[in-house]
């Protein structure tokens, strides 16, 4: 799949998408695909303190628990309350389905993820395995 | 052996089709030096007669025939005769956990149907599959409390039964839970303002019993009051069920963790019973133990699962809610087909007889000895102060078989010569008459004894 | 190979709804004596606190009690009916005697505070039951309290950490194998030790290099499970404990795979200082639909002031009673004294096999397993060729290629009357089917068993989508987990 190239992508299969100060993070077609039918999201809460690498939230199918890695440090500003309700929207639309909005401590920090097309080729070599 | 499948011939062409000369060849990957050359040093294989024998002479020197007093936290119901009949049932009892939701449909839809009655009963939202007991539920229903207030300390009431204090005291002592306890008062029930001074914004939550250890209802409403404007929770401890069929549950509460072996679980010498976590709507991905959900198949056919798996030690792994894998789920068929037996009528009517019961027994003890918590409202215990130790007054009772209140000295050394009794339906009006007058006895004895010197004295 | 006879497939497919569907106002199953003592006025006794209304209780007759479990029940698979070939659960044979002599009245209706004078019977049985597991294992004390495997686990990490107090550094870390079953990490974390993975080498065993490597002084203990859950027995257990005692360490060993060590070599006698035992695997008490259980521990000498208390012990006069005097103890894991009903029936167990039944009974479970992985290489792939125990572990690999998993190959099992293996587990192999059929498998079930598989291997290649649509013959068909973990509907509601 073409991946977006309107942000950035962590090896943790995470999408980060700026906008000025602020970016919107979720997580990508690829890792809704190998999770599976998602039944719970699990985000802190606004003005909670992420820390780049850090994990920040879960993300649960019906087997198993994935961890949710912030991509940039940055202090949360909103929360996807739609996903609490309706977590198919991550498999439906991983890309528009954002969890959380934070305000950047560091925008370089976008600066050593990957883009579209890096991620693209990281993941046709995961998948090859 | 008798259990055993397999004919020598079996062997034999198994060892064949395998590929080895003896069974011996099989254990070769254990290391020479530890391979047992010897005969394990047990008793020697018995026959089924044999084993019944010993179990039957055991059971005439464990109290059979004798009447007992005793509650404390183990409760003397009569078990309706169908909950053995259908739980000895091959399919119950030699089933495995559930996982495999299309050929286990039969355990699935009865933890569905436990679940909604401790709902009904407890007044919560939802309740899960069990815990390995009271004690053992009040201590995760803490930890719990614990996960979802980011708090640490914890409020514990002084008349919580004393074991289950002790169990949570080993279970707090690793997860950085400080815990502060909170006495009572002349009336047997948590003291309002010691528990004011001791619950603060850093209180996860507030832990009490009703009916309390002493059997006495406590004032839920004030205690819940503290705990709810200081941000804590309320946890309450049920031990005694069938209170559950008169006395108004404790809604107020946030977590309640019960223990359900008044509802058709043997005495069994204090195993195995059942706990169950019962709790809001909104905590339910912090519960531990197993959750049975129901959905549809393929087809559209109602079934039920076990969900919300996430949350365990299989998948979580040391992230999990808890570490508990095997519960109690025979325990809890036993008593979900007690509640279903007793039901809606019939469980208020068990607990007026209990509480008919132990009213006559207190007015009867109340002529010889001293009732303690007198105006406090009780389900079915109540304190009995004697004169004498109240070790001395059970020996009397024990000559005319009969075990008479448990001594609480022990846990609680300033109620003196008191003693905790309990009377369930169970309890005969003509057995409460000679343990009453046993009493009496003792009193009359200790009065006389003390008059004797007195008038040395002189 | 021939059968006259097929295995049952069908399930009967009774009909029931919730019990609550069958309530109406009027029905009754109980009946109380008459009041033999003067009633009570409950609204003056109570006050508010008297409860008015039982809500949506059910109210249901006696016969229709029975028909609804009954029907229920009917649901169910059980070793009754057949075996689970479930990998480290050791599904064996519930004797019935053992539930016999759990009922027997002074034992099934004994209070645990009654007086010691008559708690002889049953403080005899704890006492019995403790010197066979004392015996069997090689160690030199051991606790009943826990009250399952779980529980057990945890008492045994807690001794491990007063031990280690009492010598000045709790330490930080507990190691588990990757190929480890979740409770262990579950409870490293509870006794407030981190967890640190110990990988496992080609042939399935802990790789001795890296436990050389990682050990060290903040390592409180190793969590060993031996056999492990690839069914292989740890060949260089005695340097795996000599490593960790060097430095300090403890081996605990998790004893869920017993079956395949009873009457034929003791952990104690190979360096474990603690373990845990499962009665509800090995020692035949009834698994019951998920419970109860009850985790023993026993111990070295080393440990023996850490116990919980009470502690069971013999008086001058001879008589039995409790001991609450043990001031280094790590204070009690439960109320009252163990699922004691457990132990009645695990005592039962071993009084029915004596020393020859036990050496018997183990031999049968490990020529079992092997019997069915000779009976299945070839056809699923065998991640480890090291020789196994009681338990062996394949993998999906082969069927794979046609999109065909562990989980869908469990389904279709179901259709040919048996339970599922352990699909997924352990981790350390992708894509597992693990095996345990325990000495209560004949020949004759076994070889059906077999059978079995390998025709499932066959739809495989020929007609996968028979093997993903499955089960075809139960009641129900694959139930949608995915809606009841994101719409929890955990109780039946009224109207």
């Amino acid at each position: 799949m073409a991946y977006p190239t309107d942000r950035k992508y962590t090896k943790e299969h995470e999408w980060i998408q700026a906008n000025g100060n602020s970016a919107a993070i979720g997580i990508t077609d690829y890792a809704q695909e190998s999770l599976g039918d998602i039944v719970f999201v699990e985000t802190p809460k606004v003005g909670a303190e992420l820390t780049a690498g850090k994990t920040f939230g879960t993300v649960e199918s019906v087997k198993a628990v994935s961890d949710l890695f912030a991509p940039a440090s940055g202090t949360v500003t909103e929360v996807n309350g739609d996903l609490a309700t309706s977590p198919e929207k991550v498999n439906k639309d991983a890309h528009s389905a954002w969890m959380v909005k934070i305000t950047l401590k560091n925008p370089a920090e976008l600066d050593a993820l990957l883009s579209a097309a890096d991620y693209e080729k990281f993941v046709a070599e995961e998948a090859g395995h | 052996m008798r259990y055993l499948p397999k004919s020598p011939a079996d062997r034999e062409a198994m060892l064949k089709a395998i590929g080895l000369r003896s069974v011996d060849d099989l254990f070769a990957p254990i290391p020479s030096e530890y391979r047992l050359t010897r005969d394990l040093n047990i008793p020697r294989q018995m026959a089924e007669s044999e084993i019944v024998d010993f179990f039957r002479q055991r059971s005439r020197e464990n109290g059979d025939g004798y009447t007992s007093f005793l509650g404390a936290g183990a409760y003397f119901h009569y078990r309706p005769v169908i909950i053995d009949s259908l739980i000895s049932r091959g399919e119950f009892l030699t089933a495995y956990t559930p996982y495999q939701a299309e050929i286990s449909q039969g355990t699935l839809q009865s933890i569905f149907e436990f679940q909604t009655m401790i709902c009904e009963l407890t007044g919560m939202e939802v309740a899960n599959a069990s815990m390995y007991d009271g004690s053992t539920g009040a201590a995760e229903a803490v930890m719990m409390a614990v996960r979802l207030t980011g708090r640490r300390s914890v409020v514990v009431a002084r008349n919580l039964h004393p074991e289950y204090r002790e169990v949570l005291a080993t279970y707090a002592t690793h997860q950085g839970m400080p815990l502060s306890t909170v006495g009572f008062g002349d009336d047997g029930r948590i003291n309002l303002t010691e528990l004011e001074q001791a619950v603060n914004s850093d209180t996860a939550c507030v832990l009490i019993q009703s009916p309390n250890f002493f059997g006495t209802l406590e004032d839920v409403d004030g205690i819940a009051e503290i705990a709810h404007k200081n941000g804590a929770m309320l946890v309450v401890s049920i031990a005694e069920a069938v209170s559950l069929g008169i006395i108004e549950p404790p809604r107020q509460a946030d977590i309640i963790a019960m223990e359900a072996q008044s509802f058709g679980v043997p005495l069994g010498f204090g195993g195995p019973y059942c706990g169950v976590i019962a709790t809001r709507e909104k905590y339910v991905r912090q519960m531990p133990g197993r959750l049975v959900g129901q959905t549809f198949d393929k087809k559209g056919k109602r079934g039920f699962v076990l969900t919300l798996a996430t949350r365990e030690q299989h998948i979580r792994r040391e992230k999990a809610t808890s570490n508990i894998c095997t519960n109690q789920a025979l325990v809890a068929l036993m008593v979900n087909i007690f509640m279903t037996v007793y039901g809606k009528v019939g469980l208020k009517e068990l607990a007026k007889q209990n509480l008919a019961k132990t009213a006559y027994a207190v007015s009867q003890f109340g002529k010889h000895g001293k009732i303690l918590f007198a105006n406090s409202p009780r389900f079915n215990e109540f304190v009995v102060q004697t004169s004498e130790d109240p070790y001395a007054v059970n020996s009397r009772l024990l000559g005319h078989k009969i075990v008479g209140g448990f001594p609480l000295r022990k846990f609680y050394p300033e109620l003196g010569n008191a003693a905790l009794w309990c009377c369930t339906e169970m309890t005969t009006r003509s057995a409460i008459d000679t343990a009453a007058g046993l009493v009496a006895e003792s009193e009359r004895s200790v009065r006389s004894a003390k008059e004797e010197v007195e008038e040395v004295a002189r | 190979m021939k059968h006259s006879t097929p295995k049952a497939t069908r399930h009967l497919n009774q009909n029931e709804g919730l019990i609550f569907e069958k309530s109406s106002a009027g029905k009754a199953a109980w009946k109380l004596p008459p009041l033999d003592v003067p009633e009570i006025d409950t609204a003056k006794l109570l006050g508010s606190a008297e409860r008015k209304d039982l809500g949506a209780m059910p109210e249901v007759s006696e016969i229709e009690i029975i028909r609804h479990f009954t029907r229920l029940s009917t649901w169910n698979y059980a070793i009754d009916l057949g075996m689970y070939p479930l990998g480290s659960c050791t599904m064996k044979y519930n004797p019935r005697v053992n539930e016999a002599v759990a009922r027997v009245e002074g034992i099934a209706n004994g209070h645990p505070y009654q007086p010691e004078k008559i708690s002889q019977g049953a403080l005899r049985i704890m006492k019995t039951l403790s010197e066979c597991l004392i015996e069997i294992t090689g160690m030199d004390a051991i606790t009943l309290q826990p009250a399952a495997g779980a529980h057990g686990e945890m008492t045994g990490l807690l001794m491990v950490r007063a031990y280690h107090e009492s010598k000045g550094n709790a330490r930080k870390k507990i190691l588990i194998p990757d190929s480890a079953h979740g409770t262990n990490p579950a409870t490293a974390a509870m006794v407030g030790y981190a967890v640190e993975n110990l990988k496992s080498d080609s042939r399935g065993m802990v790789d001795i290099a890296a436990l050389e490597a990682q050990m060290n002084q903040d390592v409180a203990a190793l969590m060993l499970t031996n056999p492990n859950t690839l069914g292989v027995f740890e060949q260089d257990i005695h340097k795996i404990a000599e490593i960790l005692h060097a430095k300090g360490g403890l081996l605990y060993m998790d004893g869920a795979n017993m079956n395949a060590l009873v009457g034929k070599v003791r952990p104690g006698d190979f360096g474990v200082d603690v373990m845990h035992l499962n009665l509800h695997k090995t020692f035949s008490t009834p698994h019951g639909g998920g419970g109860p259980g009850s985790g023993p521990v026993a111990i070295k000498k080393i440990l023996e002031p850490f116990l919980p208390k009470p502690v069971v012990i013999t008086h001058s006069d001879g008589t039995l009673g409790f001991d609450y005097n043990r001031p280094q103890s790590v204070g009690r894991v439960r109320a009252f004294y163990g699922n004691f009903g457990m132990f009645v029936r695990a005592l039962a167990y071993i009084q029915a096999n004596g020393p020859d039944g036990l050496r018997q009974t183990t031999e049968d479970a490990v020529l079992n397993a092997n019997y069915i992985r000779k009976g299945l290489e070839g056809t699923y792939d065998l991640p480890y060729t090291t020789p196994t125990m009681h338990e062996v572990v394949f993998s999906d690999k082969l069927q794979a290629k046609k999109g065909v998993r562990t989980m869908d190959i469990a389904k279709r099992l179901i259709d040919y009357g048996f339970h599922p293996y352990t699909t997924a587990f352990p981790l350390i192999v992708p894509g597992a089917l693990m095996i345990e059929p325990t000495e209560s498998e004949s020949k004759e079930e076994m070889d059906l068993f077999i059978d079995a598989m390998k025709s499932i291997a066959q739809e495989v290649e020929e007609d996968p989508q028979t093997v993903l649509d499955a089960p075809h013959s139960t009641r129900v068909s694959r139930l949608d987990e995915t809606a009841a973990a994101r719409k929890p509907v955990l109780r039946w509601k009224p109207d």
